[in-house]
């Protein structure tokens, strides 16, 4: 068939299978899985205020088991989900005003959200145990 | 205007767009306030801080616009989840059904208690 074009010559879509890593993609994938994550930390939180209003005998294995340590890691692991969560949120609030859409701004800011992720639940922690 | 059977969201849009930002704005702030302040306030672990947290005025009505404002954000970002991944007719709407109940579940269990801890009803 002279002129014309086989379909595997064609220009196609990009597979995902050759898409360079990105951050970008990294701090969206990131904000809905924090967000999901949160959904249910919103449950136990709603869930630990009920233990609570229910009295102080029914709030003792509840404080035992925050206090524990797969409590204090689920603790650490919620307070950077929203940290990744408020910072990636704001990231996108700024982009909504049309700001921050360069390559360069948003891969920085993607940055700055995953390692605030990092350092703000250390940062409490360290507050909260060393601080005031 | 027509009536178009296949886009009956057609026109909503907007509001959630709107809502889902307002509620963001309203999360940049009381989301830091809640986890510093609890945090601070209830480091010690155990029930009798947690009651001295939230029984004071300014920590419940806090709390309370905090679970407002989150509730409301995780379910339209969950709407948002649920549109994406979900294709089959039947389990969409279970789901978005589901994720209609559980944040005015929570929001009124939650509300009753912080109501509980503080007037002892």
């Amino acid at each position: 068939m002279p002129g014309a074009t086989r379909p595997e010559q064609r220009p196609i879509a990009p597979h995902l299978q050759v898409w360079r890593w990105h951050v970008t993609m990294a701090s969206s994938i990131l904000h809905r899985a924090s967000g999901v994550a949160l959904y249910c930390a919103a449950i136990l939180f709603a869930l630990w205020l009920m233990a609570i209003a229910a009295g102080a005998e029914f709030y003792a294995p509840v404080a035992a088991f925050l206090a524990s340590p797969l409590g204090q890691i689920g603790l650490y692991l919620t307070v950077a989900a929203l940290a990744f969560h408020f910072a990636n949120g704001i990231r996108h609030l700024v982009f909504d005003l049309g700001r921050g859409l360069t390559p360069a701004d948003a891969d920085a800011s993607a940055w700055f959200a995953i390692l605030f992720a990092v350092a703000a639940p250390i940062g409490l922690w360290a507050l909260v145990t060393f601080g005031a | 205007m027509a009536a178009r059977p296949r886009s009956r969201a057609a026109g909503h849009g907007a509001g959630h767009f709107i809502a889902q930002r307002a509620t963001a704005i309203a999360l940049m702030l009381l989301a830091p306030w809640f986890v510093i302040s609890a945090a601070f306030s209830m480091r010690l672990g155990g029930y009798a801080s947690a009651i001295d947290f939230l029984t004071d005025p300014a920590n419940a009505v806090g709390v309370m616009l905090f679970l407002a404002a989150g509730l409301y954000h995780m379910m339209l970002g969950m709407q948002e989840v649920i549109l994406d991944y979900i294709h089959k007719s039947s389990t969409k709407m279970a789901l978005l059904l589901l994720n209609t109940f559980v944040p005015l579940a929570l929001g009124a269990g939650a509300l009753y208690a912080l109501l509980a801890v503080n007037f002892g009803v």
